[in-house]
């Protein structure tokens, strides 16, 4: 037995190795930043040691437009994708003719460049001095007025991001969820199609539970990639977005870091912990929620 | 409800595209399957049988011909609409909801003037749980279950909205051999306390012979021949029949019929008077030998197996197809296990004679 433990460790070793100096040593490293107030990175001096650093990211007024962003983000966007991309994989499994075709169609984005697809949809978005943009061409038909997506109000910006975060995650949700659904076996919409079982019943009574796992996959993955988005924005809006009213909280970590009004390592770690804190619990309530709701 | 088959064929597109001609599953049924009764489809792997199954159900459309139960035509009513339960082969049971929730999950489905209380709902469950005696397990989700368990709540499910038939596909397939043995007493049982016409699908000859009222024998979507078990054991229209039916399996040889005479080899085993020369097969059912000093077929002795009751005598015969010749004879008879040779008399009702190239039985004597 004895023996048996130290040749456990020692096949764990690498991987603890590699865990070690990569996720956990940075982690701790990160949390001992944040408390440390003052920090300068020139000297690796810092004056003392306490919660400035947490109280001064709270109070920043960058910060709270960041953290107030990423959550309109988070909430619109995961139910939204997770919604669409479940309508799309259902119409997908339901034609036979061509269905690759579209499944390739609607993959492509995943492999695009989220920089080149941010080119087009600025293009689609942009107001210029010389024309209106192709989003304003198909409002004017409608007879609204011409918005300026990319520097006008709030809203329409947070439209396009939220627009543009929807379509870049969706072919990845609608390639799990329509493998989700092939996998379901046939048998049992028979069995309830003898039964007389109606379209909605069969699918909120069979599909959705049979699927549930997978639902709450995404839903969880989600959530943690929608807290950590960033190029997205800087796709859209470029660099500045402080200035924009468009930040994230990844962004003002990275701001604080290397940005123009950047250098604050400790400033840094602090929001990096508040969104480290903010991601577990909300995905611990997701945990939560979904052992009541997921099935097997 | 007794069901009524016309002319009923179903032809599936060739999936390899060279070869154009459809697959026939199921090819020109016209046959009348009485109310009440219990049927068995039998036949091998990929004859076809559950497609008929499917038919039944509403499940597949057929190609052509038409289905009556009672005098109502259903051939293009759907499935929910025929009122047939169906009992799949892996039981389809709905894996996130309960014993209880699987069987009421049918009577949710009614609208209108059918429509049921929760309580309706949950009373009749109970009644067909207690009729397939799982009343104890209805908070348990399916994965608690056994096999055994399994398959009597899939009969409940089915059974639950009274199906004017209920159709069974495979049943005992998931089961262990000693399951299998009591769970085709239970279905036998239920059939007899509900009343309900029920078909099932099996490749199992054993099976079907020991429980159905009606046996249906197909191969290759073609219908051979229906009747009760035994008669189509004592009188198979053709070889396949013969060889389908019955463990051990019926001993074949190549025989010819000379001057009204049956010959195996060299010996004359059996006076066939009116019939013309010709080469046919003979089939002996393991019963059909008699042992006998004066015994007109030799064979060469392989071993005996005692079995209690029978003794089991193998032997092999240079014009038997069968690898060995087995014979079940009373344990009265004492075999000389040191002789090379046995030899058998051959009772006349357990020889069949079918024809050379068409596999046809050829009737003789009386």
């Amino acid at each position: 037995m004895e023996n048996n433990n130290k040749k456990a460790w020692l096949y764990l070793l690498p991987a603890i190795l590699f865990l070690g100096v990569f996720l956990v040593y940075p982690l701790i490293d990160v949390l001992i930043y944040s408390f440390e107030e003052g920090y300068n990175f020139a000297s690796q001096t810092f004056f003392d040691v306490g919660t400035y650093n947490f109280s001064y990211v709270l109070h920043d007024p960058y910060f709270l437009q960041a953290l107030k962003n990423t959550f309109i983000l988070v909430f619109i966007t995961v139910p939204l994708s997770t919604g669409i991309a479940l309508l799309i994989s259902l119409g997908l499994s339901s034609i036979n003719k061509v269905k690759e075709l579209y499944q390739t169609i609607y993959f492509l984005p995943y492999v695009t460049n989220t920089l080149a697809v941010g080119m087009v949809f600025m293009i689609l978005f942009k107001q210029t001095a010389y024309s209106d943009g192709f989003a304003n061409m198909i409002l004017g038909w409608f007879g609204a007025g011409p918005v300026d997506f990319i520097d006008g109000p709030y809203w329409a910006k947070m439209f396009v991001l939220c627009f543009y975060t929807i379509w870049v995650v969706m072919p990845f949700k609608v390639l799990i969820l329509t493998s989700a659904l092939a996998s379901v076996d046939e048998t049992y919409y028979n069995a309830a199609k003898i039964d007389g079982t109606s379209k909605t019943r069969m699918f909120t009574k069979i599909t959705l539970p049979m699927i549930s796992p997978t639902v709450f996959y995404l839903v969880i993955t989600g959530f943690i990639g929608a807290f950590k988005a960033y190029s997205d924005a800087v796709a859209l809006f470029g660099t500045d977005l402080n200035s924009k009213e468009m930040n994230t909280i990844v962004g003002y970590i990275y701001d604080m870091l290397y940005g123009d009004s950047g250098g604050y390592p400790s400033y840094a770690s602090a929001a990096a912990i508040i969104l480290f804190v903010i991601v577990l619990t909300i995905t611990c309530i997701n945990l939560l929620v979904s052992k009541k709701h997921v099935h097997y | 409800m007794k069901v009524v088959l016309q002319n009923l064929t179903k032809k599936f597109p060739n999936r390899n595209k060279k070869e154009k001609k459809d697959v026939i599953a199921v090819n020109d049924f016209t046959f009348e399957i009485p109310d009440g009764k219990l049927i068995g489809l039998l036949g091998p792997s990929g004859c076809g049988k559950s497609t008929l199954l499917n038919l039944l159900s509403g499940l597949l459309s057929p190609t052509e011909g038409k289905i009556y139960f009672g005098e109502e035509d259903v051939t293009d009513i759907a499935p929910e609409n025929r009122g047939v339960g169906l009992v799949f082969q892996n039981y389809a049971l709905y894996p996130h909801l309960t014993v209880k929730q699987n069987i009421t999950f049918p009577l949710e489905n009614l609208k209108g003037k059918d429509k049921l209380t929760k309580q309706q709902r949950e009373e009749k469950a109970l009644e067909v749980a207690k009729l397939v005696q799982i009343d104890e397990l209805m908070e348990r989700k399916p994965n608690e279950l056994s096999g055994g368990q399994q398959q009597r709540v899939a009969i409940a499910r089915a059974l639950v909205k009274m199906p004017r038939i209920l159709l069974l596909d495979e049943p005992l397939s998931n089961l262990d051999a000693r399951l299998r043995l009591q769970t085709r007493e239970e279905i036998r049982r239920i059939q007899k306390s509900t009343g309900i016409t029920t078909i099932f699908v099996t490749h199992d000859q054993d099976e079907a012979m020991s429980i159905s009222d009606l046996i249906v024998v197909m191969k290759d979507g073609v219908l051979q021949q229906i009747g009760k078990p035994q008669e189509v054991y004592d009188n198979p229209v053709n070889l396949f029949v013969a060889k389908f039916l019955g463990t051990p399996p019926i001993n074949v040889f190549d025989g010819k019929i000379k001057d009204q005479k049956l010959y195996i080899g060299d010996e004359a085993v059996l006076d066939t008077e009116g019939l013309e020369n010709a080469e046919v097969y003979v089939a002996v059912r393991p019963e059909g030998f008699i042992l006998s000093e004066e015994g007109k077929l030799t064979c060469d002795l392989s071993r005996v197996e005692v079995m209690g009751r029978d003794i089991s005598v193998v032997s092999t015969h240079p014009e038997c197809h069968n690898e060995s010749i087995r014979s079940i004879i009373s344990s009265e008879n004492s075999v000389n296990v040191s002789s090379a040779t046995v030899k058998f008399d051959l009772k006349s009702g357990k020889i069949f004679l079918f024809k050379k190239e068409s596999e046809e039985r050829i009737y003789y004597g009386k």
